[in-house]
């Protein structure tokens, strides 16, 4: 029987599997094969197909948008990026994800909702009009399908990296089945396969932080051993070095911490990626919708156990160091990227090492079918019925769902084998986030709580944020020194200089959208009802005990966020 | 389609999933206890695969037999 083997440097690959591994995964595979098949019997109409029916419990749509969330590709990223940064990674799952989920919540869901639109450019078309929707909904297109693209080819390097898998293996049946299962139940069936991975996620990946943690010698014995091991270097703080630009590997001040990524990108990804809300939308009403997105946050908080840990214990107990990918390359070392499953091939023989190398698979899966059914979505209702085909019945767009699933893939496989070839496109994919998404935040918020906001503000708003955010990027690739304007410092690093982008970006979005709104006519009231705060009623839930209430769980959540950042201060 | 009672619910394919799985681990955990592979493993002496497996067999068990097809709790 072959086991996992890593506690020596090897040039070959990370883990081999065993027969019972092999089995692991294999069922996986025919299950959620199944599940799809399955509920397709339970999808006929469009309600069905694109909103899961709308009677999603809160717990299974807060554990689906979150297992949406959850890719392998992020995990992994982040679990790297510990290792070479330290904690300050973490704030990625804290400041620049908690406020901004329990915003959603509480402020913004409750518009997404009442309106029944099916989409967040489906909000804008009823707020704005067509050209906003238009703009909005061909940009997430093209962003989705890049997404997926490299998603899945990033998956396929992986499993090759690791388990020495063909690529074009791993391209071909993981897309398909993920075709299969969301084309037979739509929505519906990627919520229920997401929660699924969720489960596997967790169970796979908590094995490496709880023996590791027992290894380590707890969390003081794991920080003693990384300042024994790199003296003189602060891996274990996440806002005592953000006071300078220079005190920290990032390259970052607190400033861009709290309003590029806890703002602007934050806001952006989670109050206006329709590849997240769209889980929340398909809940039974708005309470579990707004219950499942605190849910969704809670487990949000808590993923730096199965992901900025592992990243920590890797800097504290494994006998060699990890370098840069270049220098993996050259001298055949393990770079920062394996990390993970490094840690996992430590800890984990026969059986588990199946279960925590599924747990990648339903990661990057479940990345996938989000993408994926987000754009069958967007494309169906924002893209083919107001652009293409008017007026068909309900039947005829299912139809056009299914198909646009299948499209959707084969396109992504297309751009999974166009960034085999282009390897830089990836490097794009971030910039290509901020420039398509945050000034849709921008555009969408000030259209939900300012109802002298125009149709034409949004449209202007918007473009003007894309444009500048593009045009942002453009000058410091252009001219490098730039970026000392941009981001405020010399030493800032791309991280950091998409950080401080996103915050440009949010500023000309909105004050475009007032100078426009100043100058030009506003929508008469009775048009804005269910869509902006005023004129929009909000189910009371004054009636409900205190603990059935989304407000009260936010509380908690809020509070426990504060605690977390003071604890690693 | 919503309130098709016939419908499994999403929680009995979670504990169907966890306890095969809890089973397969639980059953490698114990071949390696008397038939040791030999390969260097950190922290092999907790036997993780072991209470692992068991952990995940007695979680799907549970969720299984809660949301039994046909039973009263679905989704």
């Amino acid at each position: 029987m072959i086991t996992a083997f890593c506690l020596l440097p090897s040039p070959s690959r990370v883990l081999s599997m065993s027969p019972v591994d092999l089995l692991i995964v294999v069922i996986y595979f025919a299950l959620v094969l199944g599940i799809g098949l399955y509920l397709k019997r339970f999808t006929g109409t469009g309600e069905d197909f694109f909103m899961a029916g709308r009677e999603m419990t809160a717990w299974i749509a807060g554990l689906s948008f979150i297992s949406a969330n959850l890719g392998s590709l992020e995990t992994m990223g982040y679990a790297a990026a510990t290792y070479q940064y330290g904690i300050l990674v973490g704030h990625a799952y804290w400041i620049a994800a908690i406020p901004a989920i329990l915003f959603l919540a509480l402020v913004m869901l409750p518009f997404y909702y009442i309106c029944k639109t099916h989409s967040v450019p489906g909000y804008l078309k009823l707020r704005y009009g067509e050209q906003a929707r238009s703009l909005s909904a061909v940009s997430f297109a093209v962003m989705t399908i890049l997404m997926s693209g490299i998603n899945m080819y990033s998956m396929a390097v992986i499993m090759k990296v690791i388990l020495g898998w063909d690529i074009h293996f791993s391209i071909w049946v993981s897309s398909l089945t993920v075709a299969i299962y969301v084309m037979a139940g739509g929505l519906r069936s990627a919520i229920f396969n997401e929660v699924l991975q969720f489960f596997l996620i967790w169970l796979g990946s908590l094995i490496v932080p709880v023996v590791g943690l027992i290894e380590a010698g707890g969390w003081e014995g794991m920080v003693r051993r990384i300042a024994e091991n790199f003296p003189g270097q602060d891996f274990t703080h996440m806002w005592r070095t953000t006071g300078a630009f220079t005190d920290n590997p990032m390259g970052i001040h607190w400033t861009g911490i709290v309003f590029g990524w806890g703002l602007a990108i934050s806001f952006g990804y989670w109050c206006t990626d329709f590849l997240i809300i769209q889980r929340v939308m398909a809940a039974r009403d708005l309470r579990s919708a707004q219950l499942g997105t605190v849910i969704g946050a809670f487990f949000k908080m808590m993923v730096p156990l199965i992901v900025i840990l592992p990243g920590l214990l890797g800097r504290a107990v494994l006998p060699f160091q990890l370098v840069s990918e270049p220098e993996a390359l050259a001298t055949g070392a393990h770079s920062y990227n394996e990390v993970l499953p490094l840690m996992l091939a430590r800890y984990c023989g026969p059986g588990l090492l199946g279960l925590g190398v599924t747990a990648l698979i339903a990661g990057f899966m479940s990345g996938m079918a989000g993408n994926v059914s987000a754009f069958a979505t967007v494309w169906t209702y924002d893209i083919y019925r107001p652009l293409i085909r008017k007026t068909a019945s309900d039947a005829h767009y299912v139809r056009m769902g299914r198909w646009c699933t299948i499209l959707g893939v084969f396109v992504s496989i297309a751009t999974a084998y166009l960034v085999m070839h282009f390897s830089s496109i990836i490097v794009y994919a971030q910039v290509v986030f901020v420039i398509f998404v945050v000034p849709m935040f921008g555009t969408v918020l000030m259209g939900m709580l300012w109802k002298r906001t125009t149709p034409a503000a949004g449209f202007w708003g918007l473009l003007a944020g894309m444009v500048a955010s593009f045009l942002l990027f453009l000058w410091v690739k252009l001219d490098p020194s730039a970026v000392r304007f941009v981001a405020f410092s010399e030493h800032a690093k791309d991280m950091a200089d998409n950080i401080y982008r996103a915050m440009w970006t949010l500023i000309i979005n909105v004050l475009v959208t007032v100078g426009v709104t100043l100058f030009t006519k506003p929508k008469p009231e009775k048009e804005l009802v269910n869509l902006v705060y005023g004129l929009t009623e909000i189910p009371s839930v004054k009636h409900l005990p205190v603990l059935k209430r989304p407000a009260f769980w936010a509380a908690v959540v809020g509070a426990g966020f504060v605690l977390l950042n003071i604890i690693f201060w | 389609m919503s309130g098709d009672d016939h419908r499994i619910s999403i929680w009995f394919f979670v504990g169907a999933l966890l306890g095969v799985y809890g089973a397969l681990i639980l059953g490698a955990g114990i071949w390696d206890l008397f038939y040791p592979s030999g390969l260097p493993q950190a922290m092999g002496h907790l036997h993780v695969a072991i209470w692992w497996g068991a952990l995940l067999l007695v979680f799907g068990l549970f969720y299984c037999v809660r949301f039994w097809p046909g039973g009263q709790s679905r989704r």
